[in-house]
């Protein structure tokens, strides 16, 4: 009795190994054009979690990292102690939530003009300039600010002949303009862009609805406050997510590009202490503490933005 | 999108005030995007004394072709911008090949690795090891000081597949179906009737890689930048903006021309940044506005399917 049952199930494991291995056979032109780019990834997006072993270490360079002297939470600690990455964490936090509120309302704005225009070609044309500062890479964009916000340039012109100045200041060096800065150049490169994706959930509502509150005499605004808007409102929940996770993402580039030495104290984000340690410094270990603090706060951030979502009944991101 | 006129629709004929003042912040927009642009085009073309008198304005003053001759025959600046266009090519089409062929693998409902594949690539954009444990990966390669680290790195992303990966499967499935009976295999399903059908697709991930490679500094800078030979345009321009915002506020360019007097045959550090920053802004310019319906559409498709 017991043989037999032995018996069928190995059987059925030799079947089920048999039956995987003919999937396998039928497959094989999937698995050969698929296979190498999970090794792809594995390697270039998963193996880094490996090298975050080094925060817990003196890592030198060069040496292998299972042999490396381990100090347990101490790059942790001393990186709390840090004045210096505070105040980094602070500026993140600042231009961030500038970003994201900026970024928020003049998208929906663009978005809401946008789909009022009722010639098509001059609709796709303003869309067409908007999209530009998109595609141009931080380095032009960041050439391009600083000149108009330049001693000389149109912006401290415009400032004269208005009388709001009286002579020309450096807008780009005065510290406590440079969150707000960073927010207008933002704006500036990526509204086209982010209102994209507005206008082709506002092209989706049903257009009975506005028939029916024309009928009931509903004006143009009124249309827009209680109609368009409202129908966006799924939409904007899951893009607020996504862009909460990212909130220890306050950018890299445009800071980097746009700051000197002046502003400083205002313009570093932990992207930058990260490079600056990391690579300007040679103190990987300390530096990789650092990045990884900001990783684990960004899945805290984004796992529990989604639970809130889920639990006000909005659509979700996974 | 076509339908975007919801509201406007039933009262086509009057033209009211809200028009008028919609229209009007639209334009003003337009000249705000589009200022700093014609602004540094006028530069690049003007001559670069009459720049240094002061630098507001939208038509070059004094016409020359001058700054543009003097970066293109400058030998750091033009091995730059070939490099740039050696990554931007090579990079562009090994990764939309890779990432179409990864997709249509993805795409198939039969295929026993789909959803750990997908899951594998999803996660990714969400987390990264970040730029220590990346750097001394890529050094421990030995991609440091070497080509292809422009192309290898990013081959394939997350959201590219995710866009490509939507678009195959809105695809009639019978095509697959009757090239299989035809004994057809996967690989020439792929490349025969499934890359021609995808063309809007592959031109979203083909404009959103190449712009990507274009513009792309931080791989030279953090990896090759000991390199010369392997500098791209983008970085050489960075060294540009650094060096003129080391000076700034001070008159670096009257210093530079001190001892100079023919006028027109001459360059301030400010007429070649203008110049090298046109010559990074072109092809861009020249390529975004004919995909533009290709890219909003894959736009919505990666960010709904999500």
């Amino acid at each position: 009795m017991e043989l037999k049952v032995h018996r069928t199930s190995a059987k059925a494991g030799a079947s089920r190994t048999a039956v995987l291995w003919k999937r396998i056979k039928q497959q094989k032109l999937l698995l050969l054009m698929s296979v190498p780019f999970v090794g792809y990834v594995i390697v270039f997006n998963y193996m880094p979690l490996w090298g975050w072993l080094m925060a817990f270490q003196n890592y030198k360079l060069g040496s292998n990292i299972m042999n490396n002297e381990w100090v347990g939470l101490s790059h942790f600690r001393e990186l709390f102690e840090d004045e210096m990455f505070i105040q980094v964490l602070r500026n993140t936090l600042a231009m961030s939530v500038i970003n994201l509120v900026f970024g928020f309302v003049s998208s929906i704005t663009l978005a809401l003009m946008l789909n009022e225009v009722r010639k098509l070609l001059f609709k796709r044309f303003v869309q067409t300039i908007s999209y530009l500062p998109h595609f141009i890479s931080w380095v032009v964009a960041a050439n391009l600010i600083m000149t108009v916000f330049s001693l000389d340039g149109v912006v401290n012109a415009l400032l004269l002949q208005l009388n709001i100045i009286k002579e020309p200041i450096l807008l780009l060096s005065e510290p406590k303009a440079f969150w707000w800065m960073i927010g207008i150049s933002n704006v500036w490169k990526e509204v086209g862009w982010n209102a994209i994706i507005y206008l082709a959930a506002m092209s989706m509502i049903n257009p009975s609805l506005y028939e029916a509150a024309e009928i009931d005499g509903a004006g143009r605004f009124r249309k827009m406050w209680s109609i368009t808007l409202p129908s966006m409102v799924p939409l904007i929940a899951i893009l607020l997510i996504m862009n909460i996770g990212r909130l220890l993402d306050a950018g890299f580039e445009q800071q980097y590009l746009l700051m000197n030495t002046m502003v400083v104290d205002y313009a570093e984000t932990i992207d930058i202490y990260v490079l600056k340690y990391g690579i300007n410094l040679s103190r990987y270990s300390f530096a990789t503490a650092a990045g990884i603090f900001k990783s684990v706060i960004c899945i805290i951030l984004l796992v529990s933005a989604n639970q809130l979502a889920k639990r006000m009944g909005h659509s979700r991101l996974f | 999108m076509k339908a975007g006129t919801g509201s406007g629709r039933s009262s086509k004929i009057r033209w009211t005030w809200f028009d008028f003042v919609n229209s009007a912040l639209l334009v003003c927009l337009m000249v705000v995007t589009l200022y700093p642009f014609v602004n540094m085009a006028a530069v690049s073309l003007n001559q670069a004394v009459d720049t240094t008198l002061g630098s507001n304005f939208i038509w070059p003053r004094a016409f020359t072709l001058y700054n543009y001759e003097v970066i293109l025959k400058d030998s750091i600046i033009y091995h730059a911008f070939v490099i740039s266009v050696l990554r931007t090519l090579l990079g562009t089409v090994t990764s939309v090949f890779c990432t179409a062929m990864l997709a249509y693998t993805l795409s198939r409902p039969e295929f026993m690795l789909r959803g750990t594949i997908s899951l594998l690539f999803v996660f990714t954009m969400y987390f990264s090891g970040g730029l220590i444990p990346v750097y001394m990966l890529i050094k421990s390669m030995g991609l440091t000081n070497s080509f292809w680290v422009y192309i290898i790195p990013g081959l394939v992303g997350a959201f590219n597949l995710i866009v490509m990966r939507s678009f195959i499967e809105g695809l009639p499935e019978s095509l697959v179906e009757s090239a299989k009976i035809d004994g057809t295999n996967d690989f020439g399903i792929f490349v025969r009737i499934i890359l021609p059908l995808c063309m809007p697709a592959i031109a979203t991930v083909s404009l959103f890689v190449a712009v990507g490679q274009w513009n792309s500094w931080f791989d030279t800078f953090l990896y090759n930048s000991s390199n010369l030979k392997l500098s791209t345009l983008q970085y050489e321009l960075l060294k540009k903006l650094q060096s003129a915002n080391m000076s700034i506020g001070s008159s670096a360019t009257s210093a530079f021309l001190n001892n100079q007097n023919a006028e027109a045959n001459q360059v301030t550090p400010t007429s070649m940044r203008a110049a090298i920053t046109m010559l990074a802004t072109l092809p861009i310019l020249f390529v975004y506005p004919f995909l533009q319906k290709y890219f909003v559409k894959g736009m919505t498709l990666g960010g709904v399917k999500e």
